[in-house]
């Protein structure tokens, strides 16, 4: 099934023409709301009028994750602040999360691409549908949700938490579709074995996964334990959060919703555009974003684009898998952490050397986050109460910066490695490749 | 008494004890006691030598973190109840005991204690003696 035919399958002259149309009318809209954009479009010496068509893109600036740091709180935002109905914050690095209003049109588009999503999958109003991404400032839960609802399904709005009585849930509500971290997907398998519960005994037939990196054995295994089929959904809050691109019956990359979030590639470190098929980091343009439209986001995210037609009928470009990052960003249980973050929280700290390792394994099927630190020796104490304190007080910082737990450990002084040059901070033992 | 104890900061490696130990024979140092404080990712190894300072210097040099702690050895006969004798003295004396190792040879018994206040403990035992 197919939720809104004459964009998904729209031929690609067409595509083309509605593309070019949109982005003038962004520019346009940009140029005479935010300053940000305005100066560096004139410093750049172009005018909306350059722009003519969707080719024209190429001449117009980047914007990256720091000029969301660097406007904060709403220096980007291009409505008037009585437009904006709804915000959500992601993350940041040095205590400033990336802020993103949406108006009521944002709201609406949203919905609407997550009904595309869910009607890919399979997903029809007779569902009974479990959203357990997080609710409230993540993206995830209320995206996910209001998608379920436009689409007419009936939504469960579980969140995350206590997952014996989601299953209990699952079987009694007859819930046929979820949406969580893949994961967390694995977690709630574990927790049926341990209910004494099987595949048999619920009625799950669509997942809809992402939020964090996966592989195809996850899949599989995902799919073989809960007894459905699991799907990618791709999304990132700076430009609307899931729902920007999403996997058919085909599985062969994930549609784009291009006609509202217009894709590129790019050389990451050259800037240039680059050809679909081509692996390079994913360009976002928000064509008809309100209230915090974005032009040319680097997404650091790094994969390929793949055009034709697919055997669904849909006409729309794909992305490939998330290959990697183009930064140093990690993803842990669907949290977006960045190495420079724990440092910040470490360098307030006169207790620790400023030398630390992260380490991220899976245990079960979670993520953890392991916080190696080194004890400054004017801070070493024969009293363990007070060790253990210290230990405390780094562990609820981190919690509250990085808004998940991590497990300090407290390590000699001198004892980790030291680099030249910029530092290893991470080791990644989840072999995702 | 009054002594000083050395306290080395000790991540939970294989081997890491050894090499504080190594150290130590290296330069001539003897240990009469130690113990060991763990938590699971590091503990804290405490030891009573023969050269305080010197086994300071030494450790330091060798990039551990080390600290100096005060704490009471005494010494009570190796039979049934006395050391009990003396801990209820200390727990009269409001004398709290943060953490304490002990060992006995022949007659004799060696302890030291960490107490929570050394003047006040120092008190109460000397009034034991009386």
């Amino acid at each position: 099934m197919i939720w809104n035919p004459n964009k998904e399958c729209m031929s690609r002259d067409e595509m083309h023409a509605l593309q070019s149309k949109r982005l003038q009318k962004l520019v346009t809209y940009v140029y005479h709301n935010v300053p940000f954009y305005r100066n560096k479009m004139q410093a750049m010496d172009i005018s909306p009028e350059d722009i003519r068509s969707i080719d024209d893109i190429v001449k117009l600036p980047f914007t990256t994750k720091q000029d969301l740091r660097d406007n904060y709180p709403y220096g980007l935002q291009a409505a008037p602040a009585s437009e904006i109905v709804r915000v959500h914050a992601s993350s940041g690095t040095t205590g400033n999360p990336t802020i993103v209003g949406y108006t009521r049109k944002d709201l609406a588009v949203w919905s609407e691409v997550m009904a595309r999503c869910l009607t890919a999958y399979g997903v029809t109003r007779d569902d009974t549908f479990s959203v357990a991404y997080g609710y409230g400032l993540f993206t995830g839960g209320l995206g996910a949700h209001y998608g379920v609802e436009n689409l007419g399904a009936t939504v469960i709005p579980t969140s995350t938490g206590n997952t014996e009585k989601h299953i209990r849930l699952i079987r009694d509500l007859k819930i046929s579709g979820i949406a969580c971290t893949p994961s967390y997907a694995l977690y709630l398998a574990e927790t049926l074995g341990k209910m004494g519960l099987t595949k048999e005994d619920i009625g799950l037939r669509i997942g809809a996964f992402g939020a964090e990196p996966w592989t195809e054995n996850m899949r599989k295994e995902i799919e073989e334990r809960l007894g459905l089929k699991g799907y990618n959904i791709y999304g990132l809050s700076e430009i609307m959060g899931p729902g920007v691109s999403y996997e058919c019956q085909e599985q062969n990359g994930s549609h784009i919703c291009e006609d509202h979030f217009y894709p590129e590639i790019i050389n990451p470190d050259t800037l240039e555009q680059l050809p679909h098929g081509t692996q390079g980091e994913l360009v976002f343009t928000t064509l008809t974003k309100e209230g915090m439209p974005l032009l040319r986001y680097r997404t650091k995210d790094l994969c390929t684009l793949m055009e034709g037609e697919c055997a669904c009928g849909r006409t729309s470009v794909r992305m490939g898998r998330i290959m990697g990052r183009s930064d140093d960003m990690l993803i842990i249980r669907g949290i977006n952490v960045f190495p420079s973050q724990v440092e910040s929280v470490i360098l307030e700290m006169p207790e620790f050397e400023p030398q630390y390792m992260l380490v991220v394994d899976r245990a079960g099927n979670l993520d953890t986050l392991q916080v190696q630190v080194e004890v400054r020796r004017d801070f070493f104490n024969d009293d363990i109460g007070r060790m253990l304190n210290m230990k405390k007080k780094l562990a609820d910082k981190l919690k509250s910066v990085l808004s998940i737990s991590a497990d300090v450990r407290l390590m000699e002084p001198g004892s980790i490695e030291r680099c030249q040059g910029k530092g290893k901070h991470v080791i990644d033992n989840r072999k995702l490749k | 008494m009054t002594i000083k104890q050395v306290s080395v900061f000790l991540e939970n490696r294989t081997g890491r004890i050894n090499e504080v130990t190594k150290i130590l024979s290296r330069h001539d140092i003897n240990m009469h006691a130690f113990s060991m404080a763990e938590t699971p990712d590091f503990g804290i190894l405490r030891l009573i030598v023969s050269d305080v300072d010197k086994a300071v210097e030494i450790l330091r040099n060798a990039d551990f973190a080390v600290m100096l702690t005060d704490v009471i050895h005494l010494h009570c006969p190796n039979k049934a109840g006395a050391l009990g004798e003396i801990l209820e003295h200390l727990a009269t004396a409001d004398v709290a005991i943060e953490y304490m190792y002990a060992f006995a040879e022949g007659d004799m018994a060696n302890i030291v204690v960490r107490p929570s206040d050394i003047e006040r403990c120092e008190q109460a035992l000397a009034a034991i003696s009386e």
